[in-house]
């Protein structure tokens, strides 16, 4: 896969390192059309998010330590609920799960993968000096910039029962329209908008760059597979977006202007809002785990010190990923009353989506068997991704039986898988990339010891969130609920002190980026030594400001 | 020098016609997003999805013969929140011969002081003997309206497909339901048709 440059002199355009013509502070992030740049912010966004994403989490983990209601009364005061209103309280327990949904998918995950390591190394990897529209590459930034705020807005204006957007991610009809009167969801939705069109031009913007800023040489297929990642997450963006637009835009109408697409006094259907968001919806959770696999698979060629096994199966398997993941969506609605043909086929044409997720998985180990394997820090979250990932993939392909389904949909055992994939799987891959690329970005190292330690407080934390919900989900216990019966309460008391064991390891990761900046040493060109084959290693740490002004030239030789 | 700028606006346009490709894509699935209303409407009419009954004219209904098998038909009858008729199916259960077409009646009385227009919503359970169920004559293909305190008795024309009987998937069907649920479309002589007065 990956394609040294042997040829290429990195350093000859490094002669103006400290006159590199960076604009002035405000020019340079406020109105920057430099990828690194917008990189750099989108992961500072990112974090951001997620920290609040993850203190929402961490409320809802606090509120179920216990049976009964002890803290939602509380927080739903800080919104501005009457305190007196327990239908307001227990609403703002459908604020928080509405808040932590949006806010991790799509301004945690997607900025991070996409828009920051994205954006950072797609154009250093093919060998191009910027994205092919850089001021469009800004607009997409400060959009999602934007409709974080519109949600962040939405939490202290009235939904309905009480304070904020108590919709959940999917936003339901007729849940969203006449169940929620109040600007709050209408804020909601136009977060989702502004997302969304943020999203579409990034993809549009990845599309051209990747299709048409390849340095001479580097054809489609010797293009490292985090590329070929991203271009098959961009498809699915550009492909699934605008359709959840179309959803949304009806739900406006339908709230506000009489329209009655979802609403059957009128003729509509709530069940079409359903097919129309899983449409977009199923695509959605593969955006958010591709470029994942494509962070996993450079990682663990690159401490394997060998190309990754079976290059074009991987690559290809990325886009049978992608195309497929287009035909299952009804597998979300097993509940809604599909005939049994129609389960069947969903069954089936999901279950085949474990295929080429298993040549993944078998051409990641295959890339080890046999490799010099080194345990830096980030072979070991990639190690951990592929564990954690394929646990969550096993119990997919349990929730994938239409028969199964009935008895297991919106239970705690749904609530655990889709966290094994994303949380603990989309999540371990971005902190694998972090420790990958962050000496790269940054020019500093960071602590080692504190990346291995931060790997395991994490691990154990988050198994201990996250296993025994099978278990509850299993005896019963269903998903979306403040409260549960006494006979839950042991499973969910432990998940809360691995929430805080998790919360931990955050800690140390905080610890481990001040440390970097403060003392930690300074980063070579290639820190990881002759496993890094791509491009971004063959320029600086952190790389100047131009890079690549005269193209490098991938020789034909090169090899896979 | 003027080849250089030559290959650099050659890139662009190319970057542009790429974009231009992949934008018109977005715009396509935006577009199939919207034209999912009436395809989404039709799949259901077609396959009678979601519990879609069919609608069929005289001629087509002439041409089917009666099966000497019978089955149960009950009647249902609801009205949305804001609805101030009362509703009722004047037969709660009928046996009729599948393939031979029978006449349900439903009873209906405006309750308010207003001239009240109402349309019907329709639905049969189990789901998968919908596309069997056909309504040759229906008060639910129009509007109706009605004055304060008048009734009305309202016609269903209807008969069960004999192909139910070839089917796997109604093999263990005894009994249909046919549901109704009227709908406020307007009061007095204006529409309304604010979304927060017809909730259900």
């Amino acid at each position: 896969m990956a394609t040294t440059a042997e040829h290429f002199q990195g350093h000859a355009e490094d002669h103006g390192h400290d006159h590199d013509h960076k604009p002035a502070f405000f020019a340079r992030w406020f109105m920057s059309t430099n990828h690194k740049d917008i990189g750099t912010m989108y992961l500072i966004f990112a974090i951001f998010a997620g920290v609040i994403g993850g203190a929402v989490s961490g409320i809802m983990r606090l509120e179920l330590a216990e049976p009964g209601i002890q803290y939602l009364g509380f927080f739903s005061q800080l919104v501005g609920d009457d305190p007196s209103n327990f239908n307001a309280t227990l609403h703002m327990w459908n604020v928080l799960i509405t808040a932590h949904g949006l806010i991790m998918v799509f301004f945690m995950v997607m900025p991070a993968i996409i828009g920051g390591f994205g954006n950072w190394f797609v154009p250093l990897m093919i060998g191009a000096p910027d994205m092919a529209f850089p001021r469009m590459n800004n607009v997409s930034f400060w959009l999602t910039v934007a409709g974080f705020c519109s949600l962040m807005f939405s939490a202290f204006v009235p939904g309905g029962t009480g304070m904020g957007a108590g919709t959940g991610w999917t936003v339901y009809a007729p849940l969203s329209t006449s169940g929620s009167p109040g600007p709050a969801v209408d804020f909601g939705i136009f977060a989702l908008h502004l997302a969304g069109a943020g999203s579409i031009m990034g993809a549009i913007n990845f599309i051209t760059t990747i299709f048409n800023m390849r340095a001479p040489g580097m054809t489609m297929h010797k293009m490292p597979l985090f590329v070929w990642s991203v271009l098959v997450t961009a498809f699915l963006l550009l492909l699934s977006l605008p359709v959840l637009a179309a959803a949304i835009t009806m739900l406006l109408t339908d709230r506000n202007f009489g329209t009655t697409f979802f609403d059957a006094s009128g003729g509509g259907d709530p069940v079409l809002y359903q097919h129309l968001f899983w449409f977009f919806g199923h695509p959605e959770v593969y955006i958010m785990i591709l470029p994942g696999f494509g962070i996993i698979s450079q990682i663990i060629s690159t401490f394997s010190k060998k190309p990754v096994f079976g290059y074009l199966g991987m690559a290809y398997a990325m886009v049978a990923i992608g195309v497929v993941g287009f035909i299952v969506w009804a597998h979300h609605m097993y509940a809604t009353g599909l005939s049994v043909n129609t389960k069947m086929y969903f069954t089936a044409a999901t279950m085949v989506i474990a295929v080429p997720t298993g040549i993944k998985i078998f051409s990641w180990i295959a890339t080890m068997w046999g490799g010099s394997i080194e345990f830096k820090s980030p072979m070991v979250w990639a190690i951990g991704f592929i564990f954690l990932f394929t646990v969550g993939g096993v119990t997919g392909v349990v929730l994938a039986n239409g028969g199964v389904d009935d008895v297991l949909h919106d239970t705690y055992y749904v609530v655990a898988h889709f966290h094994y994939v994303l949380s603990l799987g989309a999540v371990t891959a971005l902190f694998a990339g972090f420790y990958y690329w962050f000496p790269k970005m940054s020019g500093k190292m960071h602590s080692e010891l504190l990346a291995h330690l931060h790997f395991w407080v994490f691990f154990v934390g988050v198994n201990m969130i996250f296993f025994p919900m099978h278990f509850l989900g299993l005896q019963g216990m269903p998903r979306r609920y403040p409260d549960y019966a006494e006979a839950f309460a042991y499973w969910n008391h432990f998940a809360t002190v691995g929430y805080m064991i998790m919360a931990a390891s955050m800690g140390i990761w905080f610890v481990n980026i001040i440390y970097a900046f403060a003392a930690g040493r300074k980063a070579e060109d290639n820190y990881w030594g002759e496993g890094a084959t791509t491009l971004e290693w063959t320029l600086s740490s952190p790389p100047p400001y131009h890079q690549f002004e005269t193209l490098p030239v991938i020789e034909e030789t090169a090899h896979h | 020098m003027t080849q250089a700028s030559s290959a650099v606006e050659r890139a662009r346009q190319s970057n542009r016609k790429v974009a231009l490709v992949a934008l018109s894509m977005a715009l396509g699935m935006l577009g199939l997003g919207y034209a999912s209303v009436p395809l989404y409407r039709i799949f259901c009419q077609v396959t009678g999805y979601g519990g879609t009954t069919k609608r069929v004219d005289e001629a087509q209904a002439a041409s089917i013969k009666d099966s000497g098998r019978t089955m149960s038909v009950r009647f249902d009858a609801n009205t949305a929140r804001n609805m101030p008729w009362e509703f009722k199916p004047l037969q709660v259960k009928d046996t009729v011969s599948i393939g031979v077409r029978d006449m349900a009646l439903f009873w209906a009385r405006n309750d308010s002081d207003k001239t009240v227009t109402g349309t019907a919503s329709f639905n049969v359970e189990p789901e998968q003997a919908a596309k069997y169920f056909n309504k040759i004559q229906c008060f639910c293909f129009t509007e109706q309206t009605l004055q304060p305190g008048e009734e009305v008795r309202m016609p269903v024309l209807y008969y069960i497909d004999p192909a139910i009987l070839d089917d796997p998937d109604n093999k263990d069907v005894e009994e249909i339901t046919l549901s109704y649920t009227f709908h406020l479309t307007s009061v007095g002589d204006a529409k309304t048709l604010d979304q927060n007065s017809t909730g259900g």
